[in-house]
């Protein structure tokens, strides 16, 4: 009689169904086509997408990319810890590595421009969130993700780590700052 | 033969003393875990409510990863043992599959949950419940996984045997019952689960003890969630079956269609066993090819299943009660559901909640890149919370509240706290779900103990609503926790309190074959209803509002991600 016993029709395959259920079916699956056809849409005419370039790469060598771009641009440091700020030329490289437990260095990036953001750690797993316009990335050891990205607003923003990634994964808070590109000469502090 | 099947005179039901026996532990087992899980969780909330700050950072997430583990795992896995053995055993009339192997299962998985969680006690192993390499975690931490996991592979291949048992002792007539099937389902997709954790698992294991010196952080998240995933959709299998029982069991009600609900189970275990890609949408070195096809179940076939059981369900219902009379306009049939009975209470909240909340969100934030404005922020457990916790959770606390007084033949006590435990645990939840997924969306993160930044270089203050919604979750955990031990009171009341119902008596008589019902009984042509083959027109209203919800909500976050900054 019911779901808890066996079919009343041996043929159960064979018993037509309500139309209902083929209407609902019907509105559903196209609903579900939609939802699928729409994420290759956004990659064709959406602006925010990650192409899924990355590339295999060890810690050290990880480091010390890094460390070329801290050495060449560095414009002033920060905190206690004299964290350096890196001002890169607008459309270039630009790295950015995850650690236990902080991010290195502080990236200072003009409005409109795009810049190809390499990110990846050299100990364990951590999540890249950019705050508060809430953008976020899985960042794994041994891979360099690469994103092209176009800030679209000046202001100060936060990174934040959101992988948890062990007793002071709280306190893993950076800065990264976007200034107006049309400026002479030194960058705003 | 020995006297070994009972007829429960209440429910028609007939018990082998041996699956009975197993059933019980198993459920007992399941009951205590959840008690365990449960206040945990309410620690882990009450940390994460600013104001109130209850642990310290290194206890917060120890105490987080046993909420995960016993909660996300053990609970869920020793009920579902429970739920295989009635499944098979109990509704096809037939003898269990090697019991003792039964006992085996049952002590691997007990033993393995215990040496699970007295590493995580021990504090070196709090790498959360998904224990991401490299961070380390004691060796014991994963072999207790992995002794639990093998149980847990016993316990499934039981239900395979009694089901081969059941058809050569000719027990039961026709096809299997659908709960029987949705459970076939279920535990088909937990072979697929068990194999991903047994992979990843075991060399983790290895690893831990320095056997193998590397293990690949990408490959360990594609391969663990292969586990960490499709073992929520065991859940979602089983679940939907328990809600096919409770509306049989409450209204009588028949499936709509046998074809329709028995199709839907099966794309389930055709497509659901993609389930790990939408954790990595976020991750470097997939291609987008493969985030695309894998995230949504190859063309959102998974999902369609969810909506057909969706409609399906709640259907069954309305076409039983308007069969019953209440047939006035749309929903008298729903306005006339015994609310007050916690078994039918509990499945359909258990049923909207799941739909509105945990399915609406997980699908939404499984869109390749709405993902990236979710990954990782507290919007995540907001999401499985109105899954597991709401829907699995909850559906399961219903069938108990019907299924234990009948296996211990005792008297539910306190029927007015029973009546309330779904709606406080219910409501509770849902309240959880909807402030995580609004702290979520304001940035908050998931698994992170000060969203304050104590003790950083930097400042960062989130908005002030993200607090008050950290704080509103806090007071909704006591809640849901509230209706959670109401419900563990209840039952642990009714197993050692309860009035008794008689002596229980064990036959040696094989029961009768269970027969299906003759088939000029099914079939809903000639109730009178909506014309046009519309038999169950108020669920399919209900249908259309979720659905409108769904496809306003989707492009409301395509449309916010639209404005955020340009990345490709």
């Amino acid at each position: 009689m019911t779901a808890i016993h066996p079919p009343s029709h041996k043929v159960w395959w064979k018993q037509p169904v309500d139309r209902v259920e083929v209407v609902w079916i019907g509105i559903a699956l196209v609903w579900c086509l939609i939802m699928f056809f729409f994420m290759p849409f956004w990659h064709v005419f959406g602006d925010q997408n990650y192409s899924g370039e990355a590339y295999r790469v060890t810690p050290e060598r990880f480091n010390e990319k890094v460390n070329e771009l801290v050495e060449q641009y560095t414009v002033r440091y920060e905190t206690d810890r004299q964290i350096p700020v890196v001002r890169p030329p607008a459309g270039s490289d630009i790295y950015l590595l995850a650690r236990l437990w902080d991010w290195y260095p502080i990236l200072e990036l003009e409005k409109g421009q795009t810049y190809r953001l390499h990110v990846s750690s050299v100990d364990w797993q951590h999540g890249l969130s950019i705050q508060p316009i809430n953008i976020n990335f899985q960042v794994l050891p041994g891979y360099e993700m690469v994103l092209n990205i176009t800030p679209t607003e000046v202001g100060e923003y936060a990174v934040v780590c959101n992988e948890y990634c062990g007793i002071l994964h709280h306190a893993m808070l950076s800065k990264l700052y976007v200034v107006e590109s049309d400026r002479n000469g030194e960058p705003q502090s | 033969m020995k006297p070994e099947f009972r007829t429960c005179p209440d429910s028609g039901l007939v018990f082998h003393r041996p699956a009975e026996n197993l059933i019980k532990a198993n459920a007992i087992a399941a009951t205590i875990f959840l008690a365990v899980g449960g206040l945990l969780g309410l620690l882990v909330a009450l940390t994460r409510w600013p104001a109130v700050q209850l642990l310290d950072a290194a206890h917060f997430y120890t105490v987080l990863t046993g909420h995960g583990v016993v909660l996300l795992l053990v609970w869920i896995l020793f009920f579902e043992m429970a739920l295989l053995y009635f499944c098979s055993a109990v509704l096809l009339r037939s003898r269990l599959a090697t019991p003792r192997m039964g006992w085996l299962a049952f002590g691997l998985m007990l033993v393995g949950a215990s040496i699970t969680a007295v590493a995580i006690l021990q504090g070196g192993s709090s790498v959360m419940m998904t224990s991401y390499v490299p961070m380390p975690a004691a060796p014991h931490f994963y072999l207790g996984l992995i002794l639990f996991a093998v149980g847990a592979l016993i316990g499934t291949f039981i239900f395979f045997g009694t089901l081969v048992i059941a058809r050569d002792e000719r027990t039961y007539e026709g096809s299997i019952p659908l709960v029987t099937f949705g459970a076939l389902t279920a535990a088909i997709i937990a072979v697929f689960t068990i194999a991903c954790g047994a992979i990843i698992l075991i060399p983790t294991f290895l690893w831990s003890i320095g056997y193998i010196s590397e293990i690949d952080a990408l490959m360990y998240r594609l391969i663990w969630w292969g586990m960490g995933h499709s073992s929520q959709q065991i859940n979602v299998a089983a679940h939907v079956a328990v809600w096919y029982a409770i509306a049989a069991i409450v209204f009588g009600a028949r499936p709509m269609s046998e074809k329709v609900s028995r199709g839907a189970f099966f794309l389930y275990i055709l497509f659901i066993s993609i389930a790990s890609a939408h954790h990595l949408l976020g991750d470097p070195g997939l291609s987008t090819e493969w985030k695309i096809f894998n995230t949504s179940y190859a063309m959102y076939l998974a999902v369609l299943a969810s909506l057909v059981h969706g409609l399906t369900v709640p259907g069954s219902i309305e076409v039983a009660q308007r069969e019953k009379g209440h047939n006035k306009g749309l929903f008298e049939w729903l306005r006339k559901a015994p609310w007050g009975n916690p078994v039918f209470s509990g499945m359909f909240l258990s049923l909207v909640g799941f739909g509105f909340i945990g399915g609406i969100s997980g699908v939404v934030m499984g869109a390749e890149q709405i993902n990236f404005l979710i990954h990782n922020t507290i919007y995540v457990p907001g999401h499985f919370h109105g899954t597991v916790a709401l829907g699995t959770t909850l559906a399961f606390m219903a069938l108990s509240l019907w299924l234990v007084p009948i296996l211990f033949r005792r008297e539910l006590i306190w029927p007015k706290l029973a009546m309330w435990q779904p709606w406080l645990f219910g409501i509770g939840t849902a309240l959880q779900a909807f402030f995580m997924m609004g702290a979520g969306t304001l940035g908050v993160s998931r698994r992170h103990w000060d969203m304050a930044f104590a003790g950083s270089a930097f400042e960062w203050a989130y908005p002030g609503m993200a607090y008050t919604m950290m704080a509103l979750n806090g007071i909704s955990a006591i809640m849901a926790v509230a209706g959670g031990a109401a419900f563990v009171i209840v039952i642990v009341g009714t197993i050692f309190f309860g009035k008794r119902k008689g002596a229980i008596e064990y036959s040696a008589t094989r029961p009768e074959m269970l027969r299906g019902p003759a088939a000029s009984l099914s079939g809903h042509g000639n109730i009178g209803l909506g014309a046009k083959g519309f038999p169950a027109p108020g669920t399919f209203v209900l249908a259309m509002f979720l659905l409108l919800v769904f496809v306003v909500y989707y492009f409301v976050n395509y449309g916010y991600l639209a404005s955020v900054w340009k990345f490709s």
